[in-house]
């Protein structure tokens, strides 16, 4: 048999790198008490994946009714590798970690 | 003495520890990563009395052991791949300014393609920055080529920087029983550092001057390779030294195994002489007359050495783990370099293990088969052989 | 020689469990190696590492493919990894599961099987958390029954000198495991 050669020069990806779900590195996830959740997109700012979207206002609940008009933020736990920034920077203090384990046990 | 399981990185851990550097500064890369971890341990718990300078990127390492070894201190730092390439041009800096720093180095491969495991090629590229390069077989020699290091390039006569090599992940993270030598007869043996200048404010002088094409640049440059060429003769002064005191007998530039009365002989550096040293055996049990000479120094270069092993075998096989293209890789071009006019015996290249592919004992004995077969002939199949390609029959 | 392959999951310790058994056998005058599967591990992934044992100085630095022993420390391994593969004939697997060596023999072809039941060894002891229960420490009591090749004072010695924490209850895990092994298809 001869010598088998990859076709391209350089190696090039055909899968994109979204394919890889690195939300499965998670130790914590991070959870979004939308009750105190007051739409500053602080977290937004911070993730560094980025793993946290906006969503639709009325996607989730509100924690005070003039915050409605507003994108409401939800996490992409396919990509959140739960490094916990944003748990850290929220300035109200909704986002809680808790132990991946716990949640799968419950 | 003490016996310790000790991984590669841990062994280069304990052989900075035990030379007392004052500054280290290092940036992380895998896989060398554990060796800075260790000693930023070391440091914290009071074990090793040494600055750790955190620094932005192996540029600035190498540029923060410079200075600091310029006020007159002894310096360690550690890097890989791609930290070691970024590092180029301080690297001539640190030999330029004749400053004997010691550095560990993983040897793993360049991208692109991405890849963390090991091939020579990072330093085998570094080849002409001045430094010299040891390249290791076992994670005692890391620990003890540290410890050498430090007293063959802080003598006057020398004054230059050394890097140790080990190949990543087989050394690197492989974990083997290690004798951590006492620190009285590290001390000992590696001295306090006397720096044979240093900035001083009470002696003020500037380093690193201009010096026009009519000045000394050249006799600069020429005081530095008779240093070099120097150092061949201090290296197997030291090594023997080494033995009275530790023990432990390394051989100068070169390790001969089974070379007497061979018919061919493998030439090659870092781990695969190790598994290399089990097929002979195995070979020789066979009558397969095969030696193997490991390059412990491929700077400076060993050539007096390797043109007395020629004498021995009817040919030799230069074993690279990293290629230099356009012809060649640098330890056959080397070898061959050397030999022009004292020999014209049969030399063949393979090329091997790039990207960290395994060296299994199947691979070294089908390279000494092809050896023994040119050994017989007299003629070289090919001259460069890329070994265990997909696909390739020859080696499947 | 004797090689022995560890299959687990990146965070259960298979590359510490690698590293403390070579220890045991050093502290019996063996010659050791450990070392991982050169991989990228992460958390939750299948991890392998190595270990070999020797009378003589180990020069072999190349990877493990046909290993004496496997030791498998996650039984849910057993369906994402051929943990069989390169294994000799004669050579043993040991799992940590709740199963029996009868029981196994449905799910692998393979003659010389041990179990035992580490992970509620390892929680009895207060190793790791109910939730993820270190097992890397009760396994190698297991392995010293099996293998017969190594002491289980001197595995458990080994383990005192090396976790990081609880060491006496990482030892009597081991002790635990040993007396708990069951050893089929002898």
């Amino acid at each position: 048999m001869a010598i088998i050669l990859p076709d391209e020069p350089t190696p090039i990806a055909k899968v994109p790198s979204t394919e890889n779900k690195t939300g499965g590195w998670r130790t914590f996830r991070p959870i979004i008490n939308y009750e105190k959740c007051i739409r500053c997109y602080i977290c937004w700012k911070f993730c560094p994946e980025p793993a946290i979207e906006f969503d639709s206002p009325d996607a989730h609940p509100v924690a005070k009714p003039q915050l409605a008009k507003f994108d409401s933020v939800k996490i992409n736990y396919d990509y959140c590798k739960g490094c916990g920034i944003c748990a850290n920077e929220c300035p109200v203090n909704a986002i809680e970690m808790i132990l991946e384990e716990k949640l799968e046990e419950d | 003495m003490a016996k310790m399981i000790l991984t590669g990185n841990e062994s280069a851990a304990w052989g900075a520890r035990l030379s007392k550097p004052k500054v280290v500064a290092a940036y992380p890369i895998t896989p060398q990563t554990s060796i800075i971890e260790k000693i930023a341990e070391f440091i914290a718990n009071g074990e090793m009395d040494a600055r750790y300078i955190r620094v932005e990127s192996e540029h600035s390492a190498m540029a923060a052991c410079i200075a600091a070894e310029n006020t007159g201190v002894r310096t360690f730092t550690a890097t890989s791949a791609h930290g070691l390439t970024l590092m180029h041009e301080m690297l001539i800096w640190a030999s330029g300014a004749r400053l004997p720093i010691v550095m560990s180095v993983v040897n793993r491969a360049m991208a692109p393609p991405w890849s963390v495991w090991t091939d020579q090629l990072d330093s085998v590229a570094q080849r002409d920055t001045g430094w010299m390069q040891i390249y290791s077989e076992n994670n005692q020699e890391v620990l003890d080529s540290i410890i050498m290091a430090y007293r063959v390039g802080e003598k006057h006569n020398i004054l230059l920087p050394t890097m140790i090599m080990e190949d990543a992940f087989i050394l690197s993270h492989t974990a083997e029983a290690v004798d951590v030598p006492e620190q009285k007869l590290v001390d000992d043996f590696v001295g306090e550092f006397e720096p044979a200048f240093k900035l001083d404010p009470q002696d003020p002088g500037g380093f690193g001057s201009l010096i026009m094409p009519e000045g000394p640049y050249m006799e600069f440059r020429y005081k530095m390779a008779l240093a070099m060429d120097e150092a061949r003769k201090e290296i197997r002064k030291v090594t023997e030294e080494f033995a009275e005191v530790f023990g432990r007998k390394y051989p100068g530039l070169v390790e001969e195994y089974r070379t007497e009365d061979a018919d061919a002989i493998m030439v090659v550096m870092g781990t695969i002489a190790s598994t290399a040293k089990d097929v002979i055996d195995a070979l020789r049990e066979k009558g397969k007359k095969v030696g193997l000479a490991r390059i412990r120094y491929f700077r400076p270069f060993p050539y007096e050495e390797l043109r007395e092993i020629v004498k021995k075998a009817d040919m030799l096989g230069i074993v690279d783990r990293s290629y230099t293209f356009g012809y060649g890789a640098a330890l056959y071009t080397e070898t061959k370099g050397a030999l022009y006019g004292h020999t014209d015996k049969p030399i063949k290249n393979y090329v091997v293990g790039l990207g960290g592919r395994d060296i299994t004992p199947d691979v070294l004995v089908k390279i000494f088969d092809n050896m023994l077969k040119i050994a017989k002939d007299g003629v070289v199949d090919r001259e460069i052989e890329w070994v265990g390609l997909h696909g390739d029959e020859r080696w499947s | 020689m004797i090689e022995i392959r560890f299959h687990g999951r990146g965070g259960q310790g298979s590359v510490i469990a690698s590293k403390i058994l070579a220890k045991a056998f050093f502290m019996e005058g063996k010659y050791v190696s450990a070392f991982p599967y050169f991989g990228v591990e992460r958390r939750g992934a299948p991890v392998t590492a190595f270990t070999r044992v020797d009378e003589r100085p180990i020069r072999a630095k190349y990877q493990i493919y046909e290993p004496d022993y496997v030791i498998v420390l996650d039984p849910s391994l057993l369906k994402a990894v051929d943990v069989l593969k390169g294994l000799k004939k004669d050579g043993w697997v040991l799992i940590n599961t709740i199963k029996t060596p009868e029981e196994i023999k449905k799910e692998l072809n393979h003659d010389k099987i041990a179990t035992v039941d580490a992970t509620s060894i390892a929680i009895k002891h207060h190793l790791g958390s109910q939730a993820a229960p270190i097992v890397n420490t009760a396994i190698l009591g297991a392995f010293s029954k099996v293998s017969g090749l190594v002491k289980i004072e001197t595995v458990m010695n080994a383990i005192r000198e090396s976790a990081p924490a609880k060491q006496e209850e990482n030892a009597l895990a081991a002790k635990d495991a040993y007396d708990a092994t069951i050893m089929g298809g002898e």
